[in-house]
């Protein structure tokens, strides 16, 4: 039994060393293009797994992800901004004296943007994660709207409607994947271990979680909390990946395709919403050209904008309605589902 | 001096009351049942003894510590647990995960020790496994360690559920109608089954039941409620010859 | 601010209430009945006022013909709507549904995009609703004195339909018990589709008056104006009609005088709604006029 656990940790380290090598080539090898999809991937699988971590594992049904992203994009690019590209932004209004002159590396400014979003995440949750289901969702979407709107209308730290442009292009496949993997093993780590099972619990049965002295408020605020740290990181990710961020960017739609992104891959799995994140990006991206001019065998359209929209808004109802359980289910593409399970007798964790 | 104490609580939905000046005294280590026909205030009286409800008036007392006001969670910290009528298991997780949720409550290591598996941690998951295993095996769960819950066949939910709440290290167990639903001889089994947690855990147990085989034969001291209030209190033979309780439940003639 | 402003003002934010009491109506008899937020409700709207528009301009209807057709094709969209999408979803976890609702809203307005166009559209306004008429030197655009009118109209034919005819009563059996309604030998399903019906009417009804107020046509229309008339419906207590109409002015006056007031908040405008419903969900979470539903443990 103990050899089992060691093979499969064998396979997971080379599991991450092939990823990094495919990564590594595609680096040298592909378009800018084609690396800004690869980028997106990344990023988009923790913002995918931030968001299942609150609704699929935990069962907040929470709608607020495009203001946590956009809390996280602003704070990440007005830290790295140097100030003569503060300056050039702000035309219209110079931007407050104490944003001015900072300066700080992409690493600290994500990690910064990621605390930020968080505070705001836990302000946020604090009322609202009294309420359940559609009246949460409601309250948060609303919460994510008012971010928006004050983004909107504060033209000295925002730099209004008008938004930032020319952002430096830090966002490298190294950090994008970097944190999709630390995301992929924090949730596979949690998910192992107790708080996970209480997330869960929570998830699957509030009164009886409570029943068995969990605190549900504390855990509840715990996991948006996180989830909000993560989805800050991935808004910092897309801001400098992107180079031009504006408020009108983080309206319900964004949060729409990481909720297809959490609903095709299976609520509550890791694997599935990995998956998912990568079959999404890539489809949004190559069906571009159907929002494009085309040429059909009788007659030529002059491309037909928000097709792409109508394919995808389709892709989540058939999803819900047909296949409710999404891609993976709650089940996880784990070594154990790839080599047949362990054995079924109790396997307790390895001593030190 | 009593484990656990009602003093004159009253619960009114709206106009409804549910439950009116209920008086209960339970010692250390005693069984005793809670029985009365349908609607009369049984499980209201769990669900406030548990914090789901606040009572409308009145106290609990448990190790004379008022807890009247406290949530449902605390009371299950303080030593009080519970099962629930309508079985409500952790359905999609494994029979051993619901077991570990219910040792949750102890975990001393916070989130990120536990995601970065400090020596700490792996102690104490250790230490909660092997428990939750010598509990389900006690109840001879241990065959369906990994099935999943909602899997199982209704009298070893049953059986889940009280190992769920044994997890929480319980002073006193209030079991919501642990026999509903099991044949004559399982009923029996449970019966040993109560007598054998109460020793081994040194256990206090409030039971709502409605098999009288099972009331009678393992309660010692058993409350009749009807209509939210209570109507009689004894030892099974006193309940059983009582004019009133035999009244409430056959009706007047 | 001078009287005649205030006036105009008034006006205005009696018209805008109207208009958001009357579209709150149709989240607040779903809700009432299905426990589901009809996502899709502010593009049923929007679906109302492009027909319209497209009856007067294509099809060159008089007016009136035109706004009869696109209400009644509105009312067959929104129960179309609820037979494909929320139907097969009866028995689903309450989120799923949510899901599915939320898919039929992008799913319109993607198709809005690619059938009716991104760009804006003018609304035709008929002769009758677009006079300017001025009252003691206040000047009023006439169909701000219609629409409440209108609005009245609507709601008194509702409240008549929903207490004294069988369906009605039907309905309100159904928003109490789902099962027991069944058994009663009530058609669960017709009378599900006939309050979608009767939604969707009162929401074409809402979406054309939105036109001819406010001229412009895009696909994107009927979102901030649908979360606004769900939060009235909450505000005012969900599951009430008269409470959506309170609500519905509630937020309809709270935005214009604020507005007219303090006009350094006008960037804001669209935050009011979101900042109501929070604190009205942390104060009185059942709305000004709701009752309070006990959880069964």
């Amino acid at each position: 039994m103990k050899n089992d656990q060691k093979t499969r940790r064998i396979l997971s380290i080379a599991l991450i060393a092939l990823v990094g090598i495919v990564l590594f080539l595609c680096n040298q090898y592909l378009d800018s293009y084609q690396l800004r999809i690869i980028n997106l991937c990344g990023i988009y699988i923790t913002l995918g797994l931030s968001l299942n971590l609150i609704y699929g594992f935990t069962g907040l049904f929470s709608l607020g992800h495009a203001g946590f992203m956009a809390v996280g994009a602003y704070t990440t690019a007005l830290l790295t901004m140097p100030p003569q590209l503060k300056q050039m932004n702000f035309f219209l209004e110079p931007i407050v004296p104490w944003l001015a002159n900072v300066e700080v590396g992409f690493f600290w400014a994500l990690i910064i943007a990621g605390s930020i979003t968080g505070l705001i995440g836990f302000l946020i949750g604090a009322p609202v994660l009294k309420l359940r289901d559609d009246y949460l969702a409601i309250a948060t979407l609303g919460f994510s709207e008012i971010i928006r709107i004050v983004f909107t209308n504060l033209q000295n730290v925002t730099n209004g409607p008008l938004g930032l442009k020319g952002l430096p292009p830090y966002t490298t496949i190294w950090w994008s994947w970097g944190f999709a993997l630390v995301s992929i093993l924090f949730m596979a780590y949690l998910f192992k271990g107790s708080y996970g099972r209480a997330f869960i619990a929570i998830r699957e049965d509030e009164i009886a979680a409570e029943a068995m002295g969990i605190n549900i408020f504390r855990h509840k605020i715990l996991s948006f909390t996180i989830g909000s740290f993560m989805a800050g990181i991935g808004g910092g990710l897309l801001a400098h990946l992107m180079g031009t961020i504006d408020p009108l960017m983080f309206r319900f739609l964004l949060t729409f395709n990481i909720l297809l992104i959490v609903v095709l891959g299976g609520m509550g799995s890791i694997s599935g919403t990995v998956i998912s994140a990568i079959v999404v990006t890539v489809s949004m991206e190559y069906l571009r050209f159907l929002d494009g001019p085309m040429n059909f065998l009788i007659f030529k359209t002059d491309g037909i904008p928000g097709m792409r929209m109508v394919i995808f808004s389709l892709l989540l109802m058939i999803v819900i309605l047909f296949f409710q359980r999404g891609l993976m289910g709650s089940k996880e593409l784990s070594w154990d589902f790839i080599l047949g399970p362990k054995d079924k007798t109790l396997n307790l964790p390895e001593e030190e | 001096m009593y484990i656990l104490r009602t003093e004159n609580v009253t619960m009114k939905f709206g106009g409804l009351v549910a439950v009116s000046d209920f008086n209960l005294e339970i010692k250390h280590n005693e069984i005793v049942g809670l029985i009365g026909p349908n609607g009369a205030g049984k499980t209201t009286a769990f669900n406030i003894i548990t914090g789901q409800y606040t009572p409308t008036e009145g106290f609990v007392f448990f190790n004379n510590e008022d807890i009247t006001t406290c949530s449902p969670y605390e009371i299950t910290r303080l030593g009080i647990a519970r099962t629930f009528q309508n079985i409500r298991l952790f359905k999609d997780m494994t029979v051993l995960d619901n077991v570990l949720v219910g040792n949750h409550l102890r975990l001393r290591s916070p989130l990120l020790s536990s995601v970065l598996r400090s020596p700490r941690y792996r102690k104490e998951e250790r230490h909660m496994i092997q428990k939750s295993f010598n509990l389900l095996r006690d109840l001879g769960l241990d065959d369906v360690l990994y099935e999943k819950a909602y899997s199982l066949p209704y009298g070893k939910q049953r059986r889940l559920e009280i190992a769920r709440a044994l997890a929480t290290d319980p002073k006193v167990i209030l079991l919501d109608e642990p026999a509903a639903g099991m044949n004559p001889q399982e009923s029996i089994e449970l019966m040993n089954f109560i007598h054998e947690i109460r020793e081994k855990f040194d256990l206090t147990i409030l039971l709502i039941e409605h098999t009288m085989q099972v009331v009678m034969g393992v309660c010692e001291r058993i409350y009749v409620l009807d209509h939210g209030v209570t109507i009689a209190q004894g030892t099974p033979e006193e309940i059983q010859n009582n004019p009133k309780v035999i009244e409430a439940y056959l009706g007047v003639n | 601010m001078n009287i005649e402003s205030f006036f105009q003002h008034f006006s205005n934010a009696v018209s805008l209430g109207s208009l958001y009491a009357l579209i709150a109506i149709g989240y607040t008899m779903v809700y009432g009945i299905l426990r589901l937020i009809n996502f899709a409700h502010g593009d049923i709207f929007m679906l109302g006022a492009y027909f319209a528009f497209y009856c007067l301009t294509l099809f060159m209807m008089p007016w009136w013909v035109g706004f009869i057709v696109a209400i009644g094709l509105t009312a067959c969209f929104g129960i179309l709507i609820e037979r494909v999408a929320y139907k097969p979803l009866r028995n689903s976890p309450k989120v799923s549904v949510l899901i599915s609702a939320i898919g039929v809203s992008f799913l319109l307005e993607s198709l809005g995009v690619v059938i009716f166009g991104g760009i804006q559209k003018a609304f035709p306004i008929p002769d009758i609703f677009g006079k300017v008429v001025v009252i003691a030197g206040i000047s009023i655009v006439s169909v701000n004195f219609f629409i409440p009118i209108i609005a009245i109209i609507c709601l008194i034919a509702l409240m008549y339909l929903v207490n004294y005819t069988k369906t009605g009563m039907a309905m309100r059996a159904l928003s109490k018990d789902h099962e027991a309604a069944r058994l009663m030998g009530i058609d669960v399903d017709r009378v599900i589709s006939y309050t979608f019906g009767l939604g969707s009417i009162l929401a074409a009804v809402g979406g054309i008056m939105w036109g001819m107020k406010y001229p412009q046509l895009y696909p994107l229309m009927g979102l901030m104006p649908g979360l606004k008339c769900f939060i009235a419906a909450v505000v005012g207590g969900i599951g009430n009609i008269a409470g959506a109409v309170v609500g519905g002015f509630v937020i309809g006056f709270i935005e214009i005088m604020t507005v007219a007031f303090v006009p350094e908040l006008s960037g804001y405008r669209d935050a009011f709604a979101f900042i109501l419903l929070i604190i009205i969900l942390l104060v009185k979470p059942n709305g000004i006029m709701g009752e309070k539903l006990a959880e069964k443990v």
